[in-house]
């Protein structure tokens, strides 16, 4: 223990301060803080309730003030610490407030109104999660169905975009045909067309078939990913040649050596590709929203987008339905950070 | 029976010619060695008799039967790579067994070659881990093993020695000798290694740039080397190569006599060198030496008194002597 902290905070300067090191704390310290901090915002706001949500200035935690029920008064009353001329502090109840001055009561002796200037008092807050942001949209509203459809997506995509980017790699990399390196170049070159040039045409085929309004529509067109097959590619490059030439002595199929041999070596890459794909497929949006227009079908990304009407954005239900969104993708984050680390550092992509 | 039978098999890759017109006829049961310095066309004839490639021209055919255009998987033969080639994620059961479940083959019967094979080999007590667990010399233990389950017409080496250490390699080469003798199979045997190539060999096949050179018993190519070529190739240290100008009483326009033939001289000496370095490895004496400005080798038995500077006189028998002419080839 006492080894990790004298690792975390030894100094360059020794005993005293180098310039350096006070900039590698400024910094550490600012980006932990630009990158955390807005994820520390969107889980905190995720509990607030609407009127906390649109306070002015906003706070980090979700807070509520306190109200009480005082009698001769239908409604619950907030409360307030107000401090009065004597000087001393007593809790109030605000009955209304009228221009600068408020009416208030003291819970314990109702009949009596003071008028209290509104300089003099503060509100009586306390910490409260609004948990009801999160149980609305899940039982209520339909997220269930939603992650649901979302899953489905997500798995489907990442298993058929595995199954065929890796054939075509194997074929990339391990057949030698004419052509072979311009199939490979045209592939990668799709890298460089955005889904919104293809976006009009990719929607007339799906339609064509019959998949608009279908899961399978938002799943087919995104499973052949140039990225896929170079990451593939490049690492079955590695896998020697001579372990095919003894497959083939040793009667496999072709299919065999792609299933026996080659696959199970390319495990390693697989796995990244896997990850990168899930990370994709889970937060779709434009495709899913437009080949989607019943709401049954919706995924989670589309679906939390009707939470933001014309008219009005119910910033509550997704902040907290972005959380929920959130959470597979930082797990994935969290539990396989060593594998995506090599995919990127072995094909220079994220 | 297997016997194999090539006929004027040429390989091109583009317009590079790598084999020109081999012919070859391999006998039934035989260990053939083909050697030659690398680059020469060993490894990619090989493959053209695995049927891992097809040759450009020309025709191979397995006990009589055209296989040019047969698959390797078709031919009934069975391959040991200079890598091994073991599948890595299988265990050694597993590699083993591969072959023969892609056969179709019953599964006790699998199970009765796989034990029958680690007994032969004495891999035993590995079947069940993995082939990154094993050492060099195990590796190459199962590579064999995987050859030997397939029970193949003929077996194909593909320099199986050549990542093992020094003495290893030279029990290994026991190994695989004896191994020859009980399976009597067929053996076609590739390395660069003249010694491997003379200790093992039932016959040798030496090639150079695509062309086989000479075909015969090492024996046979040592004491009769066709030509320039073979004569260096074969035997250690390097055959001396003199005009024949500098040694009375012979033709041709070269002569070769080997450094364990060149002897000191008694009475008269028939040669005249001046020693550069002197190696004393006990058992015999090696003598670098300049006979008139040209290099010259003798191995000398036991141990020998010169110095570097010395000038010594030897003799030889003339039946030692090999002649070639201004091409290179043998003139007897």
């Amino acid at each position: 223990m006492r080894n990790v902290s004298a690792f975390l905070l030894r100094r360059r300067g020794g005993r005293g301060w180098h310039w350096t090191d006070i900039f590698t704390w400024f910094w550490l310290i600012a980006g932990f803080l630009v990158m955390f901090g807005p994820a520390v915002w969107l889980v905190n706001s995720s509990f607030k309730t609407p009127a906390a949500l649109a306070e002015f200035p906003p706070t980090i935690l979700p807070y509520v003030t306190a109200e009480t029920v005082v009698e001769g008064y239908d409604k619950p009353l907030p409360l307030y610490e107000v401090k009065l001329p004597d000087g001393t502090v007593q809790v109030l109840a605000e009955v209304r407030r009228i221009g600068i001055v408020a009416q208030m009561v003291d819970p314990e002796n109702p009949g009596e109104i003071i008028k209290v200037n509104i300089q003099d008092r503060t509100p009586k807050r306390s910490v409260s999660f609004a948990f009801d942001n999160y149980v609305r949209p899940l039982v209520v509203n339909d997220f269930v169905l939603y992650l649901q459809n979302s899953v489905f997506v997500t798995v489907m995509a990442t298993l058929i975009t595995l199954l065929t980017n890796s054939m075509a790699a194997f074929a990339l990399s391990k057949y030698n045909f004419r052509g072979r390196s311009a199939v490979m170049m045209l592939i990668v070159a799709t890298l460089m067309v955005p889904l919104s040039v293809i976006l009009v045409p990719l929607y007339s085929v799906i339609s064509a078939m019959g998949l608009f309004n279908s899961l399978w529509g938002v799943i087919l067109p995104t499973v052949a990913t140039p990225t896929g097959v170079f990451m593939l590619r490049q690492y079955m490059l590695t896998i020697p040649d001579e372990l095919i030439d003894a497959a083939r002595m040793d009667k496999a199929s072709e299919w065999q050596i792609y299933w026996r041999i080659i696959l199970p070596l390319t495990a390693p890459a697989l796995a990244v590709l896997a990850i990168f794909s899930v990370v994709w497929r889970w937060n779709d949006f434009l495709w899913p929203l437009i080949v989607l227009s019943r709401k049954e079908l919706y995924t989670l990304q589309v679906g939390l987008n009707t939470y933001a009407g014309e008219l009005n954005v119910q910033w509550h239900y997704i902040l907290a339905m972005t959380v929920v969104t959130m959470i597979p993708v930082v797990l994935v984050f969290v539990f396989l950070q060593r594998f995506i680390t090599t995919g990127i550092a072995g094909t220079g992509l994220k | 029976m297997s016997r194999i039978t090539l006929t004027d098999v040429s390989r091109s890759f583009g317009s590079v010619k790598v084999l020109h017109d081999i012919n070859l006829d391999i006998r039934d049961g035989e260990l053939i060695v083909f050697v030659g310095p690398s680059g020469c066309g060993k490894s990619t004839l090989l493959r053209l008799i695995a049927g891992l490639d097809r040759p450009t021209s020309g025709k191979i055919a397995i006990n009589g039967e055209d296989v040019t255009r047969v698959a390797a998987a078709d031919r009934g033969l069975a391959m040991v790579f200079q890598s091994y080639a073991l599948y890595p994620h299988m265990s050694v059961r597993q590699n083993l067994a591969f072959g023969l479940e892609n056969a179709r083959m019953p599964k006790p019967e699998i199970e009765q070659r796989i034990a029958e094979a680690a007994r032969m080999l004495n891999i035993e007590p590995y079947l069940d881990r993995r082939p990154g667990q094993l050492s060099g010399g195990q590796r190459q233990r199962v590579a064999i093993g995987r050859a030997i389950v397939r029970n193949p017409t003929a077996f194909l080496l593909d320099e199986p020695l050549s990542n093992l250490d020094a003495e290893l390699r030279i029990s290994t080469r026991a190994e695989l000798a004896a191994l020859h003798e009980r399976l009597s199979a067929t053996m076609i045997y590739v390395t660069h290694d003249q010694i491997e190539a003379m200790t093992l060999a039932d016959r040798i096949v030496v090639l150079r740039d695509g062309r086989i050179e000479q075909v015969g018993t090492p024996l046979d190519l040592y004491n009769k080397p066709a030509n320039l070529f073979v004569a260096g190739f074969i035997g250690a240290p390097r055959m001396n190569f003199l005009p024949s100008d500098k040694l009375p009483g012979t033709a041709g326009s070269t002569v070769g006599i080997r450094p364990q033939h060149l002897r000191a001289a008694d009475g008269k000496a028939k040669l005249k060198a001046k020693v550069t370095l002197v190696e004393a490895l006990g058992y015999e004496t090696v003598v670098h030496g300049l006979l008139d400005d040209l290099p010259l080798l003798a191995v000398l038995p036991g141990q020998k008194s010169f110095e570097a500077g010395d000038t010594i006189a030897l003799t030889y028998d003339a039946e030692n002597l090999h002649a070639f002419d201004e091409q290179g080839q043998r003139v007897d």
